[in-house]
């Protein structure tokens, strides 16, 4: 595997619209928030994956600022790591626990690319 | 056996200073001060006693060096843990270990801001974390909201039990003249105020005030010899799991089930040996959530517990008797305020919102986002 720190490996897989995350390779515990070990079990035998962003909204909140109401929410992927993120698409108010969405690069993200999440209407 | 820290040192002394609004122009040390001389006059003891020193700040990077060189305190113990507004609760602890040791005898733990007069802006220590960043959560409120949506999920806690929590506060703070916040407050009236971070209204959330507090702590047997009644420290407990709010395993689940769990078992007591509750309440969840990992009752029926009335005056468990967070003070880390308010109901000298014979007392803070817990358990020397 590569070494390079994890901030950068997060940011490579965020460009590319994709949430990265940590496998274990002694435990198997995982974690989307990238590390030089393991949070369970402290091994550095590690290896780097991308989400294939499929998900269910763990919780969620409608934020009211000035600028208007906006959804963040928690999301937990289908691969076993929970990550924050916004769901897109639908008025905030409509974003629901439990909802299946899908992520990707957000098309307005700018210099700082990020993942957003739609709702999968078919589940 | 025995734990050996058990009862070994107690609350000998307590003050505040500049609740809700201080004397303009003040800083959080003048605050803290001002404080510091009440909670030491308090106890019959002054600066020269003062060998540990424990405080924590948002405005000081060193903030031990600030306090100390301003009270002319040259401690030859000193803690600046910073567990956010859960810091005092663990002060309380260190301290104990700390004099229990030998390596101080008087305790000074002191905190102290000018949050409201500053703006109002919370003054924050918190740091970017890049994997959240990217979606603006307005910190803290944001991450307390997430918490109480999913408590509500799963428990089908509603709003108005939410809203329970700020009107008992509200109720308990017109008894106190000192709370910043003494308007009548209904449910309606918190579920009609503005939503904030749904679900939480601008109720829902705590105030934002000046104010400082300060807490003398010396051996059990030396407190005996003091100007006020001992409250006993029959027992505390630390704890925290997480820094981000997307690392918490389960939002409904806070590490205050391990700080409360060993706090008693220092204690050797269980929560229906508790007469009276000081709960961090920074959001109206916090309390609902801290119920149930306290073991006052079972997880997902913190809601239905606080519904009634029930911790408000007159109910059968009286939580937040000053007011809270919510409707006493909150100058940006609330924790402090609990001790002093164990303290002064262990004395029986809480005025109007004086709990009846209250022999034990528990005090509970909160750090960050759900991220700290710390427990403490007093008691008046008489059930010590």
């Amino acid at each position: 595997m590569t070494h390079r720190p994890p901030q950068e490996q997060a940011a490579t897989a965020r460009a590319m619209g994709h949430v990265a995350y940590q496998h274990c390779e002694t435990c198997g515990a995982r974690a989307a928030f990238l590390r030089v070990l393991c949070p369970v079990c402290g091994s550095t035998d590690l290896t780097v994956h991308h989400s294939a962003g499929r998900g269910v909204v763990y919780s969620t909140t409608t934020l009211r600022t000035r600028e208007g109401a906006r959804d963040v929410s928690l999301i937990d992927l289908d691969e076993g790591v929970r990550v924050m993120g916004t769901v897109a698409g639908v008025p905030p108010e409509d974003v629901a626990i439990g909802l299946p969405v899908q992520g990707a690069l957000d098309p307005e993200g700018g210099d700082e690319p990020r993942v957003i999440f739609t709702v999968e209407r078919d589940g | 056996m025995a734990d050996p820290l058990r009862a070994a040192v107690a609350i000998a002394g307590v003050g505040d200073a500049g609740i809700g609004e201080a004397p303009p122009g003040s800083r959080p040390l003048d605050l803290i001060g001002t404080a510091t001389v009440a909670a030491l006059a308090d106890a019959g003891l002054t600066t020269r006693d003062v060998d540990g020193l424990f405080t924590a700040s948002a405005y000081y990077g060193m903030p031990n060096l600030n306090v100390g060189e301003y009270l002319g305190i040259r401690p030859r113990f000193s803690d600046s843990t910073n567990l956010g507004g859960a810091s005092f609760l663990s002060h309380v602890g260190h301290a104990a270990a700390a004099i229990t040791a030998g390596l101080c005898e008087v305790a000074l733990i002191v905190y102290g801001s000018t949050q409201r007069s500053d703006g109002g802006r919370l003054k924050s220590v918190a740091e970017a974390f890049p994997d959240e960043q990217l979606y603006a959560p307005r910190y803290p409120i944001t991450q307390y909201a997430l918490a109480a949506a999913r408590h509500m999920h799963e428990f089908g806690t509603t709003r108005e039990q939410l809203a329970e929590v700020a009107v008992a506060a509200r109720a308990w703070a017109r008894l106190n003249p000192d709370a910043f916040a003494r308007d009548e407050l209904s449910i309606d009236d918190v579920l009609g105020s503005r939503m904030l971070c749904d679900p939480l209204t601008v109720r829902d959330c705590c105030l934002v005030t000046d104010g400082a507090g300060a807490v003398v702590v010396t051996s059990t047997e030396r407190a005996r010899t003091l100007r006020r009644p001992p409250a006993v420290v029959l027992g505390f407990g630390e704890a925290h799991w997480h820094r981000n709010i997307s690392q918490m395993a389960d939002l409904t689940v806070t590490a205050a089930t391990d700080s409360g769990a060993r706090a008693f078992a220092m204690a050797g007591l269980g929560p229906a040996d508790v007469d009276v509750l000081q709960l961090y309440d920074a959001f109206t969840i916090n309390p609902i959530l801290f119920l149930e990992d306290l073991g006052f009752c079972a997880k997902g029926e913190g809601g239905p517990f606080v519904a009634g009335g029930r911790i408000a005056p007159g109910g059968a468990l009286p939580v937040n008797t000053n007011g809270g967070g919510l409707s006493y003070c909150h100058p940006g880390m609330y924790g402090i305020f609990t001790l002093i308010e164990a303290t002064r109901q262990l004395r029986g000298e809480a005025g109007d919102r004086q709990v009846p014979d209250a022999q034990v007392a528990l005090a509970h803070g909160n750090g960050a986002v759900l991220s700290a817990q710390s427990t403490v358990l007093l008691a008046a020397d008489a059930a010590a």
